[in-house]
């Protein structure tokens, strides 16, 4: 396949079609609208399941029940739509079926805007919905990455029969980008041997549910959902490294706060200034393997967001204090230009930093003297 | 002991019916409502293909019931899920059996857009006028001046608000094919209710939409009265308050015969 002009939204929409999506079920919400509207045409034209839904309640049940059928099957959403999915996807995890949910995250709290943000980081990576359970979540930084790693979600889903979370934000989802689409694969379902489809003379009967009335089976559900999770942190980590063999001290930062800081770090290593940076793919599971690996050679750590420091936690418990781990953050909808970035790396470069420091503290201090 | 043969058997499980015995209580319409569905889906040989949608409320369980495959969805959710299930297997017989408080409080929104968009799906409604698994609060469907544990002094319509008749609500939506109210105090009324549930199967079985039997049930133990007295409840205060009768039956739905 040549490379093409696509924008990301409609990027991740042909991305799901030719990865296999059989149903698509998902309600209109800015900035994620193009991927439901592309799909309205695309999966009828191809004889596939799609469903506007009466609510995100609505979506994310219908995608539950597909699920259950045995089918790829995938919503789309953005921050609001996604809090009212939780009760689903909490269900959809205890239920152990596969499912695919982008969220295309915008400022918040409450209605919010519908500027870029990556304020849910926290609800996707560390909770959301009710119980004990993970969720694979994927942090593309461009349109290519959206595709790869819409496609990459179902499998990740089905391999784990879990629910596998493209989280983006609005910037991405808009930016029109070359990017190079996969082969349509060919539609073939799976016949898993847990799917409720119908016995139809094959077999005696299955039950999907997420009830466990004895604690103790409850406990064994939990204890299971835990062994695959410490699977999925063991086998599926991914993020991109640059320019990490001699740096002095490295940025953090995923998706397009990631992709802000690659320009920054370019511009500071053209002057001299020895940084790299750790774009984490998987921000669940969090590469705390590769933070560890770097805490040795490396005098510090700054991380950059689009919130108010949600990944800095995961930094922090990695770090565990052994050296100085610095924040800068943008919030509300607000994108960190290149500069503000360089000015960061140019002033970690230029002073002693310390551990006893807490980074939020210093941060909101540098914020309220730039505001 | 005289042994059972095809002569004195009056009583035999459903083979839609798996041998678990139901958790009900004594004289709760439940139970009749989950072995009319196994009888139909008996009768039209469709144990093999379908997929029934459990609700959360006192019939949480009924897929231990069936010897069907079965989902279980949250609260309210039955129709959504359902909508997922059918539109990617088509072929397959789909059907939710959802209580007053999981179809018409909690799960308003998905019942509605489900019947709104014809999906071709096959609804149980168990209409028993209060919220049975969670101690008998009460329900979008409890009569004016019924006691509840959450409304101790009577429902107060002032306050409280007045019974939603759901059969006659979805009856209005185009996508219906057929929306009924029965009833299951007695064994005529039985055997209309039947009927009916073997109607609405036979719509989706032929692609005529949505359809919904709703049944109204009784819940002896949180209404404080024996089966009995359950029953005489259910006829001399519920059918006049949610009146029997075919509120939606499609061209299509009435020339079948059964
Ligand atoms: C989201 C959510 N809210 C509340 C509950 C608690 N709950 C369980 S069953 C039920 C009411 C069920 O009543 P109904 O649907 O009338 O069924 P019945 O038990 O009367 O057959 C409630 C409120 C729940 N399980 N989930
Ligand atoms: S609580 Fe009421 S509805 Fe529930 S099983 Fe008992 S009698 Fe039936
Ligand atoms: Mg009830």
């Amino acid at each position: 396949m040549p490379r093409e002009l696509w924008k990301g939204n409609e990027a991740i929409a042909e991305a799901s079609v030719r990865a296999g999506l059989d149903a698509y079920f998902g309600y209109p919400i800015t900035p994620q609208t193009e991927i439901l509207e592309y799909l309205s045409k695309r999966m009828p034209e191809l004889g596939r399941a799609f469903v506007q839904a009466e609510s995100e309640l609505g979506a994310i049940n219908m995608v539950y029940g597909a699920a259950c059928a045995g089918v790829r099957v995938m919503s789309t959403s953005s921050s609001p739509g996604v809090s009212l999915m939780m009760e689903g996807l909490s269900y959809i995890q205890g239920t152990e079926v596969p499912a695919v949910l982008v969220n295309v995250m915008r400022g918040g709290p409450g209605l919010g805007n519908i500027a870029p943000s990556q304020a849910d980081y926290n609800q996707a990576v560390h909770g959301g919905g009710h119980g004990d359970y993970h969720n694979i979540v994927l942090a593309p930084a461009s349109v290519q990455e959206a595709i790869d790693l819409t496609v990459m979600s179902f499998d990740l889903a089905e391999k784990y029969r879990t629910i596998c979370m493209v989280i983006l934000d609005g910037s991405v989802g808009q930016m029109m980008e070359p990017a190079k689409m996969p082969e349509m694969r060919p539609m073939q379902r799976a016949n898993w041997d847990w799917a409720t489809d119908g016995r139809m003379g094959k077999r005696p009967r299955r039950i999907l549910s997420s009830i466990y009335l004895d604690p103790i089976e409850e406990e064994k559900l939990n204890l299971r959902l835990l062994s695959r999770w410490k699977t999925i942190q063991r086998d599926e980590v991914r993020y991109k490294e640059y320019f990490l063999d001699d740096a002095e001290f490295v940025i953090v930062g995923f998706g397009t706060a990631g992709r802000v800081a690659l320009s920054a770090v370019r511009q500071a290593r053209a002057k001299g200034i020895k940084v790299g940076l750790l774009r984490p793919i998987t921000v669940s599971p969090f590469p705390f393997e590769a933070i560890e690996q770097l805490v040795g050679r490396v005098s510090g750590f700054l991380v950059t967001e689009m919130n108010s420091g949600q990944m800095l936690e995961d930094v922090r418990l990695a770090v565990k204090g052994r050296v100085p781990v610095e924040f800068y953050g943008r919030m509300g909808g607000v994108v960190p230009f290149t500069e503000e970035i360089l000015h960061e790396i140019e002033r970690i470069a230029s002073s002693k930093l310390s551990v006893d420091v807490d980074p939020r503290e210093a941060w909101l201090e540098r914020m309220a003297q730039a505001v | 002991m005289v042994a059972t043969n095809a002569n004195n058997l009056v009583y035999e499980r459903p083979e839609g019916f798996t041998d678990t015995p139901t958790h009900y209580c004594p004289g709760c319409t439940h139970g009749v409502a989950h072995r009319l569905i196994a009888e139909v889906l008996e009768e039209m040989d469709l144990i093999d293909r379908t997929i029934g949608v459990a609700p959360v409320g006192c019939s949480v369980f009924a897929y231990n019931y069936f010897d069907t495959d079965f989902v279980e969805a949250p609260h309210g959710r039955a129709p959504a899920m359902a909508t997922g299930i059918k539109r990617v297997l088509p072929d397959r017989i789909v059907f939710t059996y959802q209580g007053d408080g999981d179809l018409a409080s909690i799960g308003m929104g998905e019942i509605v857009h489900a019947a709104a968009r014809g999906e071709n799906l096959t609804v149980i409604f168990i209409n028993n006028a209060n919220y049975g698994m969670t101690g008998g609060q009460m329900a979008p469907t409890t009569l004016p001046g019924m006691k509840t544990t959450s409304s101790p002094n009577g429902r107060d319509v002032e306050t409280q608000g007045f019974p939603i008749r759901m059969a006659e609500m979805l009856s209005t939506l185009d996508g219906v094919g057929y929306c009924v109210r029965r009833s299951l105090h007695d064994p005529k009324n039985i055997r209309l209710a039947k009927k009916a549930i073997r109607t609405a199967f036979e719509t989706q079985a032929r692609g005529l939409g949505f359809s919904m039997v709703e049944l109204l049930s009784t819940c002896p133990t949180n209404w404080g009265m024996t089966p009995v007295d359950s029953l005489k409840f259910v006829e001399q205060h519920m059918v006049p308050a949610f009146p029997l009768g075919d509120y939606k039956v499609a061209a299509g739905v009435a020339q079948i015969k059964i």
